[in-house]
């Protein structure tokens, strides 16, 4: 496409001043995005900086409280996806929504069934979906049955589904998560020639050597605002990493060294099926067991995980999300089973109950507090009694106690300095920055001995990032060990004793935080660089 | 004025609000039936002229009122963790049966005669119930399908072991069979000494039914158990977020086992007020249905002891009327319109008022600490 055409038209979407909050959290705030219709424009940004919000506003799933839209020139306000239908707007879900018992056609057409009196009109709806499938390459038999495709015909189905509602403007949602390498590039043929018929990609996603290899145009979001507009052409990944990351935002380093000798967390040949636990059969180790596995391809969320943690040992895991991280996390928890050994202070837990786990003093700040560390719509005293509703103080017998877990909570409130109007208030009132620390607080009572800390600065303000990172650190000198698991390569640098990486199911690379560069863990946790282990 | 007062003002207006709607509701399907509202509320309010007339009608309310209460505690149990007992109706059925015969075949002193009776009841009911529940944990099959077909079941059995195993004999012209009658030990003591000590006559027939205390005692050691105890937190934990439970160490298959059991035990109580307090046998002609109503009861309730005994009792006011209203030339089924709406307005009122109670709980926490703290400094 030829530049001086572009400029001369309208920008098919044009974003100003997007801003969405929600109660305690500023979701989007001051967006300014410009895409050129025909070219394929890359939103980029780590998971929680806001991108799928604003993909939710564009699509119509979300009202922005200030800020105006503009398609192709005009302004416009969506009240539900149908409206961003109806201007030209389709967005394909990372998470397909097919009817796996339908046909490719009958899933196509479903929901803009086209009638001929009273019945489906069949032979007008092939003929259409044949039509677009031919002018913009997507190769898919309109009569198979969706359950017997693969992941990236289905893509091309979901494709095919907002063409053939009349959309101009593509949203894809990190549509290359679910695909492997070959069907990566089957995808980037199909845009090229979707940008070719003239229709606009929004592609987003976070892995940065794709975006550099489809996008015409890329915006960087951070925190919630757009940082950056960049052409691909003038950035290298590296560089675009640190616009995604930021390296204005206070480092977490840590000081002396506080790691001792005595071994608290022992991993060791973690494997985890991905079609579910099966038990070793009679009289096979489970190593055969393991190769066996191997050998016949089947795949693997966590392959032969082993690592130890000391007392007053930070170990940072990085890697691109998906790599077999929250697996590992639910193997150490006893929330899914797994083959291999895992011991706390010496003792075997393998076979332990989560709560026994929990009682012999592992910590956890979940990934997501909203999903597996707090109840929203209970007080904060009884989220302070959650996952210590067996120990003291929150327990007396058969009873939770309630005086004693309240002032407990009162003594968290106070030390890591959560901003709420009482104990007794919901923990949805809170923003996101003081529940994390709520829960920052419970997991460092009842003195834990091991603690997995996941994403545990993850949507929450500088400030609170600050305290939470002083928590840690002040933790780590009194002795604990910790699990960290992030997605903030400044936050594993900067904090981390010993830096593993994850790929695939694997700890691939074994590096020391105190000379590793970001470009360099990139090259690892996406598997670019391999083989090479240093201590 | 303090957030908990707040809640429950609204929950009560909303409440009032939807049995206005629902008087509105039914005055036009009165009205459709070709009578009169006014003649319709009016009987509702009629409990007779004499003294005795007034005492039965408040006896007959408060008899219906309690397998009612039994009922909806019994659901309630299961809806705190998302559990839907659907199989009450025919945990309850099975249990009064075995209860019954159980207790026609031995003589005891009274209270331990009463005592294994209300043992076996919560028994039979609590194992009825396990049966969903270990069907749920180890092969996942949804408790709402399988207790409902269970109920098919239960129903089926008690009607089978009423007229072969369990049948007793039939007294001189009666039509309907029943289970051989329990002895005298096995009779609940009523409560109509609380009408005469007011100075009232004492009811007519089996009188105000004794099992009143079993069920307060049933009601107040729940509202304990559920709010207070460390099992209650795990349920209320188990209900509001399942992840977070199991990420707490909350063992998902334990919990819904216990309270699956539990809800049964309690479901098998419902049938006891009547056949201890009235029938003293378990007959073809045993009241059926109580479980389906204590979903409504439950619902109404907000699955919450005192607001179960406050819908228990509306819905016995309600079923009193059933002889005032046909006098009053009524059709008596208006009742059950009246219930069906009022449920049906309760539910869409609760979801509001929960609503509107959620979002000023918000708004109060940050209009609180924008007033009283600094604004928060970056590191």
């Amino acid at each position: 496409m030829n530049a001086d055409t572009v400029a001369a038209v309208q920008p098919a979407v044009q974003l100003e001043g997007i801003t969405k909050r929600f109660p305690g959290v500023v979701a989007n705030h001051d967006i300014r995005i410009t895409v050129e219709p025909g070219t394929v424009h890359a939103i980029v940004g780590e998971n929680g900086a806001g991108k799928s919000t604003l993909m939710k506003i564009l699509y119509g799933m979300q009202k922005p409280d200030e800020g105006t839209i503009r398609v192709n020139g005009a302004e416009v306000s969506f009240r539900t996806p149908s409206d961003a239908i109806a201007t030209g707007i389709g967005m394909v879900h990372q998470h397909f929504m097919l009817a796996d018992n339908f046909t490719v056609l009958e899933n196509i057409v479903l929901g803009a069934e086209p009638r001929k009196g009273l019945t489906l009109d069949v032979g007008g709806a092939r003929a259409r979906v044949n039509e677009l499938a031919e002018r913009h390459g997507l190769r898919v038999d309109p009569d198979r049955l969706v359950e017997d495709l693969g992941v990236g015909d289905r893509q091309r189905v979901e494709i095919l589904k907002v063409l053939y509602r009349g959309a101009r403007i593509l949203i894809l949602d990190e549509p290359t998560a679910v695909l492997v390498p070959q069907e990566v590039d089957e995808l980037f043929d199909n845009l090229r020639e979707l940008k070719a018929g003239g229709l606009t990609v929004i592609f987003i996603s976070h892995k940065l050597d794709e975006v550099l290899d489809i996008a015409d145009a890329i915006t960087v979001i951070r925190r919630g605002t757009t940082v950056a507009s960049v052409d691909p052409g003038d950035v290298t990944a590296r560089r675009l990493a640190e616009l995604m990351v930021g390296s204005e935002l206070p480092t977490p380093e840590t000081r002396e060294s506080t790691v001792t000798d005595a071994v608290m967390l022992q991993v060791s040949a973690l494997t985890m099926e991905a079609e579910g636990y099966r038990p070793v059969p009679k009289g096979a180790s489970v190593e055969l067991y393991v190769d066996s596995l191997r050998a016949e391809g089947r795949r693997l969320l966590l392959d032969g995980v082993s690592f130890e943690i000391h007392q007053g040992e930070i170990l940072g895991i990085a890697g691109v999300e998906g790599n077999g991280q929250s697996e590992l996390i639910e193997a150490i928890m006893g929330m899914r089973l797994a083959h291999g050994d895992i011991s706390l202070g010496g003792a075997d837990i393998a076979s332990w109950s989560t709560l026994r786990r929990r009682e012999a003093g592992i910590g956890y700040i979940p990934e997501d507090r909203h999903r597996q560390g707090l109840l929203l719509e209970a007080s904060l005293w009884e989220n302070r009694v959650l996952g210590h509703q067996t120990r003291p103080p929150a327990r007396r017998g058969i009873w939770v106690n309630r005086r004693a877990a309240k002032a407990d909570t009162q003594r968290i409130v106070q030390d890591y300095d959560v901003r709420t109007p009482g104990v007794d208030t919901l923990a949805l009132a809170l923003s996101g920055g003081n529940q994390q620390k709520l829960i920052v607080g419970r997991e460092m009572s009842g003195e834990p001995k091991f603690l997995i800390a996941a994403h545990p600065t993850r949507g929450v303000d500088v400030g609170a990032q600050a305290a939470i990172w002083d928590h840690l650190r002040d933790a780590r000198a009194a002795g604990l060990a910790v699990l960290l698991i992030s997605a903030d390569l400044d936050e594993l640098i900067g904090l981390s004793d010993t830096l593993h990486v994850i790929y695939r199911g694997r700890l691939v690379a074994r590096l020391d935080p105190s000379d590793v560069t970001p470009e360099r863990l990139g090259g690892y946790m996406t598997g670019a660089i391999t083989g090479t282990e240093e201590t | 004025m303090p957030a908990g007062l707040f809640r429950a003002l609204l929950t009560v207006a909303g409440a009032v609000a939807a049995i206005v709607v629902a008087i509105v509701i039914s005055s036009v399907a009165i009205i459709a039936a070709g009578a009169s509202p006014e003649a319709a509320f009016a009987a509702f309010f009629d409990f007779g002229e004499t003294e005795r007339s007034v005492v039965n009608g408040i006896a007959t309310m408060l008899n219906r009122a309690v397998p009612l209460f039994i009922a909806g505690l019994a659901v309630a149990v299961g809806f705190r963790m998302n559990l839907f007992n659907i199989g009450v109706e025919g945990q309850y059925r099975i249990a009064a049966i075995c209860a019954a015969y159980v207790g026609s075949t031995f003589t005891a002193p009274a209270p331990i005669q009463i005592a294994v009776i209300i043992v076996v009841a919560a028994a039979v009911g609590g194992f009825y119930a396990l049966i969903p529940a270990v069907m749920k944990v180890t092969r996942g099959v949804n408790e709402v399908i399988s207790t409902i077909m269970l109920n098919y079941i239960a129903i089926n059995l008690a009607a089978f072991l009423v007229r072969g195993p369990f049948t007793g004999q039939r007294a001189e012209g009666q039509l309907t069979t029943s289970t051989p009658v329990m002895p005298e030990s096995a009779w609940f003591p009523d409560l109509n000494w609380i009408f005469e000590v007011l100075g009232l006559p004492a009811p007519r027939g089996g009188g105000l039914w004794g099992f009143l205390t079993v069920a307060i005692l049933l009601g107040v050691g729940l509202w304990v158990l559920l709010e207070r105890t460390r099992f209650g937190f795990e349920v209320k934990a188990s209900g509001l977020n399942p992840s977070a439970a199991l990420a707490s160490g909350v063992n998902p298959k334990k919990m819904i086992i216990s309270a699956m059991v539990l809800s049964g035990a309690i479901a098998g109580l419902i049938g006891l007020p009547e056949i201890l307090g009235d029938k003293h046998s378990f007959g073809s002609n045993f009241t059926p249905g109580l479980g389906f109503l204590g979903i409504a009861v439950a619902l109404l309730g907000r699955n919450k002891p005192v607001g179960i005994a406050v819908a228990a009792l509306l819905f016995g006011f309600l079923d009193r009327a059933q002889g005032p209203l046909q006098f009053a030339n009524v059709p008596p089924s208006v009742i059950m319109i009246m219930q069906g709406t009022i449920v049906l307005l309760v539910v869409i009122a609760n979801e509001i008022t929960s609503r509107i109670a959620l979002r000023r709980e918000e708004r109060r926490a940050a209009q609180q600490l924008g007033r009283n703290t600094p604004v928060e400094v970056a590191a």
